[in-house]
């Protein structure tokens, strides 16, 4: 028996619950040639404004325990440029597109969300209310909860795709934004977007990117990422898509089983561009050992139990 | 043809010097892809310490006595912690290796001459091309800059291939005291401004950014083309993650900032824009 992966985000199916992070994949189609991305349950693109954006001086990443800070800056090359340069190739690759969108004002957001309603091959919009490295660049929308509210609202209104905001983890209640983001009718929640961080070169005293402070990403956090899927499946009904230092399939069963039905794989992809093969192998393997034939049938089924105090 | 990832075990470690060494993998397909001035990705397998890998040019394509391709080396150099890792590895150890990656230099043909000029670890990209260009017989010439005599690397395997050795130490311990453009910028001024169409040679850079910027820009004042090999912080070597930027000038363009990792690390010389 073939297990089934797939897993239901409001109207779409996904062949399996594994999604490519925005910011972490390019535009998808760097990827092609080491990944078929119809494989993929979808792919994210790069966050987009209206128009081209050149970003932050280098250097833009440094290495830290277990993770990166990144400041990239949103780099792009504005939504009308991805839709006719881009979206042809991903279509023609068979890739379901989550395309991530970005604004500097609330009218930005749904001019951008207009233009990929009327594009083919747009699977769902991903609302970038959470880039912590630019000042305009919608965090103040996903550090309030009315600003969270207006703008889901407004795109939603504005779009007949599914519309997946993704929310930052530097508030202090995460859940209470995606109870806010259910409210005002989001049909997901993508989360988390990286921790706000910093490093410093103390041979120099400088910091170690241009942009002083960027976004901390990989195994490091995913902990706490983990946390705050589980604090928000208690709260809200919509689908989580969950994500934070994913690197293999235990991982992403983790994320499932505080929550979350799908997942995002952002940093693993520069440590292992091959990696997607691999977690869906672990997928398959780890449900057949446990006798799963829905991969769905995981989704929030952590046991709160405390585990028996014997080492491991 | 796309790049492979190979858990690839440590044939050799070098080490040339207290900061220097030659890391040998055993990786035939990405040795037989590999082209001149093309990368590779490499961490040791397995650990999060390093997460990410870090990009090298490939310095050898290794051959068996039956010229059989066996794998590719690395020039590794300490700069940070992931190096003083790679400088640590010993024979049988395992290594994530991923390539070969970029655009590779574009080889000339003689009558032009090929000018490679290497600053330190700038040598790397060098020792391919050099192959390349003796093959087919172009006039060859290296200007090779170093700290220090004892970091001057290689010197008999590019004398043996025909190679015109220039070099340069900082201290004066051996060849012309001072910078490496030193003597190219004499050797640009024998051969005399020509028409771009016409040039005598072409300039091979690859070494720390100012002395890049300096080349690209003597090349230029001299009207001689130049492929400069750049080297930046990367994330994914793979255009994923938008770390390796550089920016680049087309014409009357405005400059763009370019991933280096797909669009380079070779660029012209000319279309590079200095900070």
């Amino acid at each position: 028996m073939t297990p089934d992966l797939s897993v239901s985000i409001g109207s779409l199916t996904l062949p399996n619950p594994l999604i490519a992070a925005s910011g972490c994949f390019g535009y998808g189609v760097e990827y092609e040639q080491v990944v078929d991305l119809s494989s993929l349950g979808g792919v994210v693109s790069k966050g987009l404004f209206m128009k081209e954006r050149q970003g932050h001086p280098p250097p833009r990443i440094v290495e830290t325990p277990a993770g990166m800070i990144n400041a990239i800056g949103l780099q792009g090359i504005g939504v009308h440029r991805f839709v006719n340069e881009k979206l042809p190739l991903l279509r023609k690759a068979g890739a379901r597109t989550f395309v991530n969108v970005c604004g500097t004002t609330l009218d930005e957001y749904v001019e951008v969300s207009k233009v990929l309603s009327q594009a083919e091959g747009v699977s769902a919009i991903e609302l970038n209310i959470s880039c912590p490295n630019i000042k305009e660049g919608g965090i103040q929308f996903g550090c309030s909860l009315t600003g969270t509210h207006d703008v889901v609202k407004a795109v939603k209104k504005a779009t007949h795709l599914p519309v997946i905001p993704k929310l930052t983890p530097n508030v202090t209640d995460v859940a209470s934004f995606a109870r806010a983001a259910e409210d005002a009718g989001a049909d997901a929640i993508s989360l988390v977007n990286t921790f706000l961080a910093m490093a410093i070169d103390v041979e120099t005293r400088r910091p170690k990117i241009s942009n002083v402070l960027g976004g901390l990403s990989g195994p490091a956090i995913r902990p706490i990422a983990v946390r705050m899927v589980w604090e928000c499946y208690q709260l809200v009904k919509i689908p989580i898509i969950g994500m934070g230092g994913i690197t293999d399939a235990r991982d992403a069963i983790e994320f499932m089983l505080a929550g979350a039905t799908a997942v995002q794989i952002g940093t693993q992809n520069f440590v292992d561009p091959f990696v997607w093969p691999k977690v869906i192998a672990g997928l398959e393997e780890y449900m057949t050992r446990h006798n799963v034939a829905k991969l769905s049938d995981l989704i929030g089924a952590f046991d709160p139990t405390p585990p028996k105090p014997v080492h491991a | 043809m796309p790049p492979v990832d190979i858990d690839a075990t440590v044939i050799a470690n070098a080490r040339l010097s207290r900061d220097y060494s030659v890391l040998s993998l055993a990786a035939p397909e990405v040795g037989r892809r590999t082209q001149p001035g093309q990368f590779v990705m490499v961490k040791p397998a397995g650990v999060t310490d390093p997460l990410l890998r870090r990009p090298f040019s490939v310095f050898e394509v290794l051959r068996n006595n039956a010229g059989d391709v066996t794998g590719v080396s690395i020039l590794n150099k300490k700069a940070g912690r992931s190096t003083k890792k790679l400088y640590e590895l010993e024979v049988g150890d395992v290594v994530s290796c991923l390539g070969p990656l970029g655009v590779p230099f574009t080889a000339v043909k003689a009558p032009m001459e090929a000018w490679m000029v290497a600053g330190g670890v700038g040598l790397a990209p060098f020792a391919t091309l050099a192959e390349t260009l003796s093959a087919s017989r172009t006039p060859t010439t290296l200007f090779y800059g170093a700290r220090s005599a004892d970091e001057l690397f290689y010197l008999e395997f590019f004398e043996k291939l025909g190679i015109k050795l220039v070099l340069t130490t900082e201290d004066g311990g051996r060849g012309v005291k001072g910078r490496v453009t030193v003597p190219l910028e004499a050797a640009l001024k024998a051969v005399g401004p020509t028409s771009l169409g016409n040039a005598a040679a072409m300039v091979y850079a690859c070494g720390p950014e100012p002395m890049l910027e300096a080349v690209a820009k003597l090349a230029a004042r001299y009207n001689q083309p130049s492929q400069v090999s750049v080297e930046r912080v990367m994330g994914c070597g793979l255009g994923g993650c938008y770390s390796c930027v550089v920016p680049v000038k087309h014409g009357d363009e405005h400059a763009n900032l370019v991933r280096s990792c797909i669009s380079g690390p070779v660029f012209d010389g000319a279309e590079l824009v200095w900070e």
